[in-house]
């Protein structure tokens, strides 16, 4: 038995966190931030060395062969860091055509989803709700699309993007395509930005496997998000923790105050029983294929609501200062905003635990 | 990760089903009292090596190699079909270890063995009605006096210390020492002359905790722990165990299903209250919660079963405070589900809903029951301290008297 991570899961945590620390700290990350382009070809190469765009991508296609807990780990870092960049929906692109793709759709995209030279995102999110399989209208008519998919990240970046489709299917389509057009939304995550696809007779190609694929992906995605907003979480948790050690009022550190020191060990009391959670979830999505919908969908509902609270308690341990567009705060709150709200609210993620609960 | 045991631990636990398959007892066994019932039942576990497994057998123990897997599937296999085992009250769970730590080979053997079987009942010692959360203030005496300690003063919130035959505890041993240096641990016969102890009658209505007070009660001058002026250290010790016994995810897992059950039975407008969108979120809410106690509870068995407890620090020193506030949450829902019948006194004795005999009132002795942990064992905002100040490095308190 061994539910924790193994020696080469942390290293690979500890190289992310290296090199996130060292290629993206805050005053490069809010430089990102201010010029809100959410991509940077310098940092996207970095991580690219590292292999990790094709972290869970099987080795045949030229990927690391690993699996999502590896890649949720690798989150938990994107989320530590606030990291800008394309990931997301990349990975995410990566592992639809790796689940539900025929061996030659892999074999045509997979290799260059691997090493980061194609990018590539997923659109889910039918209207502003839409984010399950179930729900997706989306139709194909003879072979093109028609309408339009929203919230895309990084669709003004990607190359091409993975589409959820009438009937809970997936197909493919070429962002500069004829008939395809992309428009900013003004995300409020500016290391993340959205877009909303509008598809006016756009040429798409129907990935063929398996039906469930969408819902997996789907799960997936929550894991990731739960993953991300626990490192955020987490670092708010000791950016706060610091800030209440340096900031003096009353002649001494603020920290000292037990209203402060009481609130701090609760922030931090709650995040960290949050680990084991994403953990489980990653680990279950892997390999307990029976528990897998549910432990997503707890982890997902459960750690953003944690991290919006935590991010709402580091704002307000900061003072006036919390609530400035220079403090840096403001970035680690807006990603939680991004992953509380992308793929469903935790109200919509309970309402699932429920119906798997069967309750 | 791999979270199977592996093929000799659920052999194990295949074997250990065969066994609780015992319990309830059969034929003219079931018709003895309940205490009694349990005792067989226990002892039978002891003798099998499920119950104290990892006690030495000299001391009355099953005398196995300790092993916190197997422990953990006795745990579950235990709490799922409710069958007697490791009763984890003050002597087995509090002072057993204490003295396996820190007795003498002639207190092991003398103290041990009865308080495994049951035969022995134990109440600790600790709070003063000046001295709760400033445990180390203390200022109940002790003065030896030739071949026996004399002590005076008063004990406060002592749970069972009406059925407990000895206490453990805490005196001032040392009056000119400071005050963690002044303190010893004592162990003291409650049918000694002197002691008066007066029941409390609890929020819940039950009166499980005592006033007890001396007056000029002797108890031999061997019965010290450690030495004159350890009593501090060696509590800490006891308390360390105390948490961990706060923290059990296989009771959390109970409650909430007990919460479940409430939530299946109760009607609300003709139908299950479980069918309502809004009591179906708040219970999904909760169960990420009680998923993260068992979850965090997996996290530090696999780090303790490879020697790795440094890298859990953090969530030891959290699952106190953490668990009494997910089962306060859980007994909360309850009590909602409950509506009006939440109205209702509880119902004391035996109330439990799991075999179909009780009544959905045992919710509502549940929440009152659930702010108990919360207060013992170090309340909730000492907890706060401790993981701020160990936790996060935070700069300590402005202590006035220099604790
Ligand atoms: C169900 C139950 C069973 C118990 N059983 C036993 C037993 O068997 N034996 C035994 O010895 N004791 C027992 N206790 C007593 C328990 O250990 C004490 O109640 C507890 O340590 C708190 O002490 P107190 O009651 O004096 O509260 P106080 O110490 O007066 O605390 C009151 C409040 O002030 C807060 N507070 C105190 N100091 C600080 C501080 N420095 N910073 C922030 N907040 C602070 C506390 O958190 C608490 O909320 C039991 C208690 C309960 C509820």
């Amino acid at each position: 038995m061994h539910f924790g991570l193994n020696e080469e899961q942390q290293l690979l945590q500890e190289t992310v966190q290296g090199f996130v620390a060292g290629e993206c700290p805050p005053p490069r990350l809010r430089e990102l931030f201010d010029a809100g382009t959410g991509h940077d070809p310098g940092l996207w190469k970095g991580l690219a060395e590292m292999g990790i765009p094709g972290l869970a991508i099987d080795e045949a296609h030229g990927g690391a062969g690993m699996q999502l807990l590896e890649l949720a780990i690798v989150f938990e870092e994107l989320g530590a860091g606030c990291l800008p960049g394309p990931l997301f929906g990349h990975a995410l692109a990566g592992l639809a055509i790796q689940l539900a793709g025929s061996d030659a759709q892999r074999e045509r995209w997979l290799p260059g989803i691997a090493s980061g030279e194609t990018l590539a995102t997923v659109a889910f999110a039918d209207g502003a709700d839409g984010w399950d399989p179930e729900q997706w209208s989306l139709g194909l008519d003879g072979g093109s699309l028609r309408g339009q998919k929203q919230h895309v990240p990084h669709g003004g970046h990607a190359e091409f993007c993975v589409v959820g489709v009438a009937g809970g299917g997936f197909a493919v389509v070429e962002t500069q395509a004829d008939g395809v057009r992309c428009e900013d939304e003004n995300g409020i995550d500016r290391g993340r930005p959205l877009a909303t696809l509008h598809f006016d007779g756009a040429a798409a190609e129907i990935l063929e496997g398996d039906a469930g694929a969408a819902a997996r992906v789907r799960d997936a995605a929550a894991v990731l998000l739960a993953a991300e907003a626990f490192g955020a979480a987490w670092r708010l948790v000791t950016m706060t923790t610091e800030y209440a050690k340096t900031r003096e009022q009353f002649g001494t550190p603020i920290a000292q105050f037990q209203g402060v020191k009481h609130q701090l060990a609760d922030m931090a009391t709650q995040v960290e029983a949050s680990r084991a959670l994403y953990w489980y979830a990653a680990h279950a999505w892997d390999e307990l294929p029976a528990e897998s919908a549910h432990a997503a969908a707890l982890a997902k509902s459960h750690i953003t609501d944690r991290a919006i609270e935590v991010a709402r308690a580091s704002v307000e341990l900061h003072g006036g200062l919390g609530f400035t567009w220079e403090c840096d705060v403001q970035l680690w709150f807006k990603r939680v905003l991004f992953d509380r709200a992308w793929g469903g609210t935790p109200e919509q993620h309970r309402r699932r635990i429920a119906e798997l609960g069967a309750w | 990760m791999n979270l199977t045991y592996g093929p000799e631990y659920e052999a194990f636990r295949a074997e250990l089903q065969e066994f609780l398959r015992g319990w309830p007892l059969q034929g003219d066994e079931a018709k003895l009292p309940r205490n009694e019932q349990e005792r067989l039942f226990r002892k039978r576990g002891i003798e099998a090596g499920y119950v104290y497994r990892s006690i030495p057998a000299e001391y009355g123990g099953a005398g196995r190699q300790s092993d916190p897997l197997y422990d953990r599937i006795i745990q579950e296999e235990y709490a799922r079909t409710g069958a007697p085992g490791n009763r984890l009250n003050q002597g087995p769970g509090l002072l057993v270890p204490t003295l396996l730590d820190f007795g003498t080979e002639e207190q092991k053997r003398r103290f041990i063995p009865p308080t495994l079987a049951g035969e022995m009942q134990w109440c600790q010692g600790y709070s003063e009605p000046g001295s709760g959360s400033d445990l180390a203030s203390l200022q109940t005496s002790a003065r030896l006096d030739g071949d026996h300690w004399v002590i005076n003063g008063q004990k406060i919130w002592t749970s069972n210390a009406r059925e407990a035959h000895y206490m453990f505890g805490l005196f001032r041993t040392e009056p000119d020492a400071g005050k963690h240096a002044g303190i010893s641990y004592l162990l003291v016969p409650m049918d000694a002359e002197g002691i008066d102890v007066r029941p409390l009658k609890q929020m819940t209505g039950s009166e499980e905790f005592n006033e007890v007070f001396f007056n000029d009660v002797h108890t031999p001058a061997d019965h010290i722990l450690g030495k004159r002026g350890e009593g501090w250290t060696i509590s800490r010790a006891t308390l360390r165990h105390e948490r961990n016994l706060i923290g059990n995810p296989a009771l959390m897992r109970q409650q909430f299903e007990m919460m479940l059950a409430i939530a299946r039975r109760t009607e609300r407008g003709g139908r299950p209250a479980i069918e309502e969108p809004g009591i179906r979120d708040r219970i999904a809410e909760v169960e990420g919660f009680v998923r993260c106690v068992e979850t965090t509870n997996l996290r530090m068995l696999s780090a303790e079963s490879r020697g790795e407890a440094m890298q859990v620090m953090l969530p030891m020193m959290m699952i106190k405070l953490y668990s009494t506030q997910v089962m306060e949450r859980v007994a909360s829902l309850a009590y909602d589900l409950l509506g009006g019948d939440g109205l209702l006194a509880p119902i004391v004795e035996n109330d439990s809903i799991y075999d179909g005999s009780g009544t959905l009132r045992g919710g509502v002795h549940n929440f009152l029951y659930s702010m108990g942990p919360s207060i013992a064992g170090g309340a909730s905002n000492i907890q706060r301290n401790i993981i701020g100040e160990r936790g996060l490095g935070l700069p300590r308190d402005l202590r006035p008297s220099g604790g």
